[in-house]
């Protein structure tokens, strides 16, 4: 679906992206985990045509980025991690405005079509009040719903959940779940470890422009090791990884301090990869 | 081609129409409050005792506030939106990963100031008619009017894609519009200034206006060179904002 070849972005002399290799295959819901600064959204960015790149090759369902933008606009949906809904439109005007921008042009085929997206996204009740009266969670639901309109093949969230609440966030989840069992391939970016881990078959792990690791989020757990044991020793706190519970017991028995055992996940990968935490 | 050209542009209207639509009352009663003090200060206060080619000075001055008040208009309401959707609320992005290409965003947004700067317009129009001030509205005043608007939306847009902040915004009024405003013909003639300023201000965009406004009004001959220099800037406004919004994709 997305075949990315030694993409390189620059701000300057800053290195945003610095030569990556990925390839997202049609119907998964792709991650890119890490931290603030890792070069995720401006990799979105680009793949979304809102960033030209410096290097490097993008196809998006075998369209080039650069040669086909327009065929590929027609053939990708966008969440952008800022809230960019027009605020002074009800969220059926919004819908309305994103049907023509995408030439939906026959009136009833684009009311059926708004009608089936605010009931998708739960938002029915509420079409006709002004977007900025929207919760967090509503205005986010909106976005999808906007990027879906077209009947896009592939869609983009970048950073879906930040700023929702706890439950809310849940909810979202199981919104993107839904759209992905109907057939959607999704890339989504994030820095929530739960969330990649939760939702994403595959991962990559970004750090500093580069992908560190792509795997499913349990094989890159495997790679550290499946069960963690945390420890306080004078330095500070201590993981140390085992495959199984067994081998963590027997390590735990043997130790001065108190101590928790608990799965691995994908922070372990990352902190084990890069030697820091992905909200550093 | 053409025909999703034209829808297009009708889409970046309708989006401006629907919040104009809601916003009507308060956009007349807010952005008419200054041509009607400079009308009442100015042209009846001031100017009732004085004569301008034989005329009142508020046959005069009429003209030149249609002139002053279409420009002010068709930027104001477009620039200060337009660079909050790019800076703050990020909803130029909506339109930068859609289909639709620059030239009708720009020239969706050109027509949303036209259509206010003529709305406006009208305003006056009327209030000129109460006050005894008959405008002739054939001929080349309506093209003139509509030119003018078009200059300054598309000016709006380049100034909106240019300025990185709100505060920076109104000093671009301070020393671009308030100036023209002042100084291209619509309160005074500038036949007094000195030949070298004379000229100056002859080729900045709102002169030929107010000039071929009150030329039109009147039913004198409109020089063929004012709406051409308007004409001019108006290509060049649009083109630039069209060159900009595609820079804004390739950041």
């Amino acid at each position: 679906m997305i075949k990315i070849e030694n993409l390189t972005k620059r701000f300057g002399e800053r290195i945003a992206v610095a030569g990556i290799d990925l390839e997202i295959k049609r119907g998964e819901i792709f991650g890119l985990l890490g931290p603030n600064g890792a070069g995720k959204t401006t990799t979105v960015r680009i793949l979304t045509l809102l960033s030209k790149k410096k290097s490097g090759s993008v196809k998006i369902c075998g369209y080039d980025i650069e040669k086909d933008s327009e065929r590929i606009k027609e053939l990708i949906g966008v969440v952008p991690q800022h809230m960019s809904l027009d605020q002074d439109l009800t969220g059926r005007e919004n819908l309305v405005l994103q049907a023509r921008l995408h030439h939906l042009k026959n009136k009833a085929a684009m009311e059926q079509r708004i009608n089936e997206i605010l009931e998708f996204v739960e938002l029915t009740d509420r079409a006709d009040d002004k977007s900025r009266r929207y919760s967090g969670g509503m205005k986010r639901r909106l976005m999808i719903g906007m990027a879906l309109l077209h009947k896009p093949k592939m869609l983009f969230l970048d950073e879906p959940t930040v700023g929702l609440d706890p439950q809310v966030r849940r909810k979202m989840w199981d919104l993107i779940r839904k759209m992905n069992e109907a057939g959607m391939t999704v890339l989504l970016t994030t820095h929530y470890i739960e969330e990649a881990d939760q939702l994403c078959r595959r991962v990559a792990i970004m750090n500093r422009g580069r992908i560190i690791a792509v795997d499913t989020p349990q094989k890159l757990k495997e790679k550290v090791g499946r069960v963690v044991v945390e420890h306080m020793e004078a330095d500070g706190m201590i993981n140390n990884f085992f495959d199984n519970r067994e081998q963590a017991a027997s390590y735990v028995a043997g130790l001065n301090s108190n101590a928790t055992v608990r799965e691995a996940n994908l922070e372990d990968v990352f902190i084990e990869l890069t030697g820091r935490r992905v909200n550093d | 081609m053409i025909s999703n050209f034209c829808y297009d542009v009708y889409t970046v209207f309708w989006r401006d129409w629907v919040v104009f639509k809601k916003i009507f009352f308060k956009f007349l009663c807010s952005r008419m409050i200054t041509p009607f003090l400079y009308i009442f200060a100015f042209g009846i206060g001031l100017g009732r005792n004085v004569s301008v080619d034989g005329g009142s000075y508020l046959s005069f001055l009429i003209p030149g506030m249609i002139a002053l008040n279409s420009m002010n208009i068709s930027f104001n309401t477009i620039a200060a939106p337009l660079n909050m959707a790019r800076i703050y609320h990020h909803t130029l992005e909506t339109y930068l990963i859609s289909p639709i290409s620059g030239a009708a965003f720009v020239f969706g947004k050109v027509l949303s100031g036209t259509v206010r700067g003529l709305i406006s317009s009208v305003i006056i129009v009327l209030i000129a008619e109460l006050l005894g001030v008959h405008l002739y509205l054939g001929g080349w005043f309506i093209p003139v009017l509509v030119l003018n608007c078009f200059v300054f939306a598309a000016l709006a847009v380049v100034a909106a894609m240019t300025i990185d902040s709100h505060e920076e915004m109104s000093s671009f009024s301070t020393y671009v519009l308030v100036p023209m405003s002042f100084l291209c013909g619509t309160f005074f003639k500038a036949d007094s200034f000195p030949e070298i300023i004379k000229w100056s201000l002859s080729i900045l965009p709102l002169t030929p206006a107010s000039s071929a406004l009150r030329a039109a009004a009147n039913k004198m001959p409109v020089e063929w060179h004012w709406p051409v220099i308007m004409a001019i800037y108006f290509l060049i406004f649009f083109s630039y904002a069209c060159h900009l919004l595609k820079m804004k994709k390739e950041e």
